[in-house]
């Protein structure tokens, strides 16, 4: 039972990594680019989500909604200002230049509305225990998990039945063979942006809900785990970075419950190194280019 | 004795050494030390310092202490000490360690304050001990409850002090009142383990808890600005623990108690005075806080008279009802204050003394007297949440 009741445990957490996941693959899809801003984004997100509901009065679906389309402008924001002048310098330049974002994110938020944690309001979501055989699944992770999943399938279908996602797979494979073609290519990387933007956003509000405390610089380490769930998936692929994100929730969920639960952390960056030294290309990747 | 004898020979040397260096051009007479300036006693204000958590992780605690020293400090100006006044000047550590080192020396070399109050953590404050004593500046901690602030290794940091009770004190009386009062058999202990203070109050309440016949089933431990514990918290489950003991911080603690009734683990939960904070409700939520308990430093709803005027006043300033973070910085700014009275200057050495022999005080947070490690002797209070609200449930002590 204690396990089941770990593996649910698991596969909340990890629900909320992939979703962030799956932005960072989208864009090093794409650029090539690994963007560190994208945690920062996940916490503003979640902070329009806060705002949306205590200020504006919303329920839970319009605040996801605003959450989502304010971080998929800000995404296509940082990409306008600060990478695309950079698209063609060298990649440690660009890479300098996102921990700068994410720095200047955190901090503005901090100058904005002080650094002090906020609690999300707990009636946003019917928050009622079923219990299965001995196992507690909150009404509210299955919520997480739906929303998850609906949010990763709809992905999964622009990217492989729209133009807009024709477009993207395009510039993935060649972005000079895609602008010979007459593809949009910048406008094409503002869409990925945004798009992956806004899963974040989502994932922030989601993350209020589940965990309630928030605060601004609550984006730096889901922001990293969700970067480690994408390399164990194999960087830039989108259904990897979702295996990646539950597998991730899932081993750090079972290394606390052996009752390591210091080692957590630790346990993620090892698996980092691991797939570095062993599987460069992640679990999903093969010797093919990579797709977004 | 010994010790004593010892200790008047080193002050007044160190007296002596402090008037030969205020004749090297200071006319502050004396107040520097060491060739230290702590000129904080010039014209006709007395410059104290604070060194709190104003913003970051723990700013609740931070914020909640300046608003009893404004308070105190509005006060105790009215009339002045020795005709004069006291001021205060602040700094924000942003709840981290090293900006409060940087806070203390900057509070020291450029304010020339003569005193320091602050911070309102324990890892934060032992970030400074070693600061205020190399410039021989009293700091006073008004809830840092570690015991190694005051006194490392079996020696008393000479220049440091605290305003409220030690961790081992809350630890024990936690265990007490689990044995005694809610008479649970076992137990569960969960750790911040990059916590001093919740370390400190673990190995306390462990000890006293197994000499009372308890027994500790299950010790987990998490880091601070963790959001997942229920891993760790099915864990502790499925050894079916009839109590949790959880010495931690309102952030931590909001969700862990949260997380831990969302599993069904509906046992009674307590924790110290890390809990108190209105944030705590509002993280948890008032449902899950039920049948929680804290030790902490005084209660608002205690009848003691002068426990009501202070809770008058505060009100009166800041229409709330004052929580122990802000009477233990109301506290702080008396206790200062009448050391200065008594040493009848400025001086930060003199202070220091003062400060030492305080005997007798009357607090809101209960009478004072300093032992010889520079703790304070006072009694503990135990509440318990109900519905978000915290109620006064008995009084312990020492």
């Amino acid at each position: 039972m204690e396990l089941i009741q770990q593996l649910v445990n698991g596969i909340s957490l990890g629900s909320i990594y992939a979703l962030i996941a799956l932005g960072y693959t989208m864009v090093y899809g794409i650029v090539r680019l690994i963007n560190f801003a994208h945690g920062d984004v996940f916490m503003v997100g979640s902070f329009v989500g806060f705002y949306a509901v205590t200020m504006l009065g919303v329920g839970f679906f319009p605040a996801l909604l605003l959450a989502m389309a304010s971080c998929a402008v800000l995404g296509m924001i940082i990409e306008r200002i600060a990478y695309k002048p950079l698209r063609n310098a060298a990649r440690i330049a660009v890479l300098i230049t996102a921990i700068g974002v994410s720095l200047l994110i955190e901090y503005v938020t901090i100058y904005l509305r002080g650094a002090q944690p906020e609690a999300y309001p707990s009636t946003l979501l019917p928050d009622r225990n079923l219990k299965l055989f001995g196992v507690v699944i909150s009404s509210q992770s299955l919520f997480i998990l739906g929303t998850s999943l609906v949010l990763m399938i709809l992905l999964q279908f622009i990217v492989h039945r729209t133009k807009i996602g024709k477009a993207m797979r395009a510039v993935s494979h060649d972005a000079e063979a895609a602008r010979l073609m007459g593809i949009n290519v910048d406008n094409t990387i503002s869409a990925t942006f945004a798009i992956g933007s806004a899963l974040a956003g989502a994932a922030g509000v989601i993350f209020g809900i589940y965990y309630t405390k928030i605060e601004p610089l609550m984006g730096i380490l889901p922001g990293l785990k969700a970067f480690v769930a994408a390399v164990l998936g194999g960087i830039g692929i989108i259904p990897g970075a979702m295996v990646g994100g539950l597998l991730l929730g899932v081993i750090e969920s079972l290394v606390s419950g052996l009752g390591y639960s210091l080692w957590r952390d630790g346990v993620a960056f090892v698996i980092l190194i691991l797939i570095l030294i062993f599987r460069p290309a992640g679990l999903f990747g093969k010797n093919v280019r990579e797709k977004v | 004795m010994k010790k004593k004898r010892a200790a008047g020979v080193f002050f007044s040397l160190m007296l002596t050494a402090g008037l030969l260096a205020g004749c090297g051009g200071n006319q502050q007479g004396g107040s520097s030390s060491g060739g230290n300036s702590g000129g904080g006693g010039g014209g006709d204000v007395i410059k104290i310092g604070a060194n709190l958590e104003l913003s970051g992780g723990v700013a609740s605690y931070g914020q909640s202490i300046a608003e009893g020293l404004d308070l105190a400090l509005e006060e105790i100006n009215k009339e002045g000490i020795n005709g004069k006044k006291l001021e205060l000047v602040k700094v924000d550590n942003k709840s981290e360690a090293a900006e409060a080192t940087n806070g203390a020396i900057k509070l020291i070399s450029q304010d020339k304050v003569v005193a320091i109050i602050g911070s309102a953590t324990s890892t934060n404050t032992l970030a400074q001990v070693q600061v205020a004593n190399d410039n021989k500046v009293p700091l006073i901690t008004p809830t840092g409850t570690n015991p190694t602030i005051t006194n490392k290794d079996g020696k008393v940091n000479e220049f440091v002090f605290r305003t409220c009770f030690i961790d081992p004190f809350q630890g024990t009386v936690a265990a007490k009142f689990a044995l005694n009062e809610l008479k649970v058999k076992n137990a569960a202990v969960l750790i911040d383990s990059s916590s001093d203070y919740s370390k400190g109050l673990a190995a306390s309440f462990k000890d006293a808890f197994t000499q009372g016949g308890g027994k500790i089933i299950a010790e987990e431990a998490y880091v601070a600005k963790d959001t997942d514990f229920r891993a760790t918290l099915t864990r502790i489950k499925s050894k079916n623990p009839e109590f949790i003991f959880l010495p931690g911080y309102y952030e931590e603690v909001g969700l862990i108690v949260k997380q831990a009734r969302e599993l069904g683990l509906n046992v009674p939960i307590m924790g110290g005075d890390g809990w108190d904070s209105p944030k705590l409700v509002e993280i948890a939520g008032k449902d899950a806080l039920n049948n929680t308990y804290i030790t902490n430093h005084y209660s608002s709803g205690d009848p003691d008279p002068k426990i009501q005027e202070f809770v008058k006043a505060f009100k009166a300033k800041y229409n709330k009802a004052p929580d122990a973070f802000n009477a233990l910085g109301y506290d702080t700014a008396y206790f200062l204050a009448d050391a200065i009275k008594r040493a009848g200057s400025a001086d930060p050495v003199k202070i220091k003394d003062a400060l030492a022999q305080t005997k007798d005080l009357q607090l809101v947070s209960g009478t004072m007297t300093l032992n010889e490690n520079h703790d304070p002797v006072k009694s503990a209070a135990i509440l318990e949440y109900k519905d978000g609200q915290q109620q006064f449930k008995t009084k312990v002590n020492p």
